[in-house]
């Protein structure tokens, strides 16, 4: 089996976030770089699907020269080969366009991307990318198989869960709960430098760097009025109070 | 010239779903601000019935495609039927709701269309006749301010962020033949496995007790699960205790969990990490009840209380009891 997975490096969840003055962007400056969580478990779900069935996984990633850290990352996780494919900024749309034109080559079963990336937590490009190869989607699964030629997923909606059925080749995008991605292992660490990364660039490509969705600005978020904090010694009297306050004040009960 | 607001209503079950008339009422401000039209995209089978509802929250027309084939959602079907109908009107703007049916449909949608969207906006206005979408980024450590470039304009909506405000207009029906053959489509739903009944999903929920590291153990979830009771609420939880193996993952709300925007979202036991605010700083009002004053929850609360949930948690439940 053919088997990619799109990776995307983004800020550490624990990273410190600060908007430039001009409101611009933000300072990247000392910021912890990560393989993008809801990634690893499309990863994790690649390399299990090739232990399954045999084949190769491919990983994909957009993004300037740091990002090399990010593929070899996943080539130790277990992956056979990377693509890096340089760009200087893209929207949704030109991510998923410059990935289509370096997946379309791997003629992949199945491509596996994270349901969003916590950076600009858009979740546009798995199905984006999925519109551009021409091929069917199941986003934010929680379970997975192959079986009988098909895709069979497990989708959480409100109040419910679906089992989809897809024909190959498909986009699966991973959400939280899919599997427990692996760590790499120090052997797999030493064998990943020694893996194929291919080099490409998304202007050579034909790729636009032109974004149709721009951000025009950047804020901190806005700020709630500050609270109230109801003292007092009596736990009875200060849930009477607490209680009073939703009812009568927030009229929210 | 690109020209309308337009919408896609989002129906299962039998009815409407609540971000249809959410999203229609965005739709009727901005149309009215640029003075153009309201249209809705209807797709489903047997829905054209639904047609007035969506009038009454300002829809001018209401585009349907009923068939079969439409009875159960599908990217491949939905997604070709509501291109089709976009592009031969040349809409100027196009709104979903950020449902999970939304952002699967709205992306698809993005590819497509060949355009730009703003994803999961908690405001939309209008500004030099464009569309300028507001949105959380970094779980909410800034906000960005989105211009679509190209068209249509599109922008789904936070959930439960926007009010649902009746305006009545004609809801005039056109019908339109999305001209899919049944048999192209290439995912089909195998089954539908529904939750445990009653229980209201945690996106759709007005109230919200959730519980965190604080609440130790599975069974103290017990004294959560009866305070929801009282109040009407969804319970949930934070990822510790989703990852602790207290609650299903299902129940986690948080930046790797559910985005929520209830009325009131009570915390219990949450230390109020950012990664947790990411889910729940939507909510209208947030009260904390962790007896560790430091905790980052305190400075988003509206109410709070510091003391131990254990004492705490059963008195509201109380106190609740006698008033409602």
């Amino acid at each position: 089996m053919n088997i990619v997975a799109c990776i995307k490096q983004v800020p550490d969840t624990e990273a410190f976030i600060k908007v430039k003055a001009d409101g611009s962007g933000i300072e990247e400056g000392g910021i912890k770089w990560v393989m993008n969580p809801y990634d690893e478990y499309g990863v994790e779900a690649a390399l299990k699907l090739k232990e399954a069935n045999g084949g190769e996984v491919t990983v994909v990633s957009l993004g300037p020269a740091r990002i090399m850290e990010t593929i070899r990352t996943a080539l130790a996780m277990g992956a056979d080969k990377g693509v890096h494919i340089t760009i200087d900024g893209a929207d949704a749309y030109n991510t998923a366009a410059a990935l289509a034109a370096a997946i379309k080559e791997i003629n992949p079963d199945v491509v596996f991307c994270g349901q969003r990336a916590i950076d600009d937590d858009s979740g546009q490009v798995g199905s984006v990318l999925a519109e551009i190869l021409g091929i069917p989607q199941i986003t934010i699964v929680t379970g997975f198989e192959v079986a009988g030629g098909k895709v069979k997923a497990i989708k959480p909606i409100e109040g419910a869960q679906l089992v989809i059925e897809s024909s190959m080749p498909c986009v699966v995008t991973a959400q939280k709960g899919l599997n427990e991605p692996r760590y790499a292992s120090l052997p797999g660490i030493m064998k990943a430098k020694k893996k194929p990364v291919d080099m490409k660039d998304a202007a050579a490509l034909g790729i636009s760097v032109e974004p149709k969705a721009k951000i025009a600005r950047m804020t901190p978020p806005p700020s709630r009025a500050p609270g109230k904090i109801i003292e007092g010694d009596d736990p009875a009297a200060k849930a009477a109070e607490l209680v009073k306050l939703l009812r009568e004040e927030a009229k929210v009960i | 010239m690109a020209k309308g607001v337009w919408i896609v209503a989002e129906q299962r079950n039998g009815a409407l779903r609540g971000v249809s008339f959410e999203i229609a009422s965005v739709a009727r401000k901005l149309a009215d601000e640029l003075g153009e039209e309201v249209c809705a995209v209807l797709v489903g089978s047997g829905v054209e019935g639904f047609a007035p509802e969506l009038a009454k929250y300002g829809v001018d027309k209401v585009y349907v495609a009923d068939d079969a084939m439409f009875a159960d959602y599908t990217t491949d079907a939905y997604s070709e039927a509501v291109a089709k109908v976009v592009k031969e009107n040349d809409a100027s703007i196009l709104l979903l709701s950020a449902s999970v049916q939304g952002k699967d449909l709205s992306s698809r949608l993005v590819g497509k269309l060949a355009t730009g969207m703003a994803s999961d906006c908690t405001d939309v206005k209008i500004a030099d006749g464009k569309l300028l979408a507001i949105r959380p980024m970094y779980a909410g450590k800034c906000f960005g301010e989105i211009v679509v470039e190209s068209y249509p304009q599109m922008a789904s909506l936070r959930p439960k962020v926007f009010a649902a405000v009746e305006n009545a207009k004609a809801g005039a029906v056109v019908k339109f033949d999305a001209g899919i053959a049944a048999d192209s489509l290439k995912t089909k739903v195998l089954e539908t496995q529904k939750d445990a009944s009653g229980k209201v999903d945690l996106t759709e929920a007005d109230i919200i007790v959730s519980g965190g590291r604080g609440m130790k153990g599975p069974d103290e979830y017990k004294i959560i699960e009866e305070l929801a009771d009282v109040l009407g609420a969804a319970v949930g939880a934070s990822r510790a205790a989703v990852d602790a193996g207290w609650r299903p993952q299902s129940d986690q709300v948080g930046q790797t969990g559910k985005v929520v925007s209830p009325n009131l979202y009570i915390a219990c036991g949450i230390s109020g990490a950012i990664q947790h605010l990411a889910g729940m700083s939507s909510s209208k009002y947030i009260v904390a009840i962790n007896k560790d004053a430091e905790a980052p929850i305190f400075a988003k609360a509206d109410y709070g209380i510091v003391d131990d949930l254990f004492k705490i948690v059963p008195e509201v439940t109380a106190a609740a009891k006698k008033i409602l």
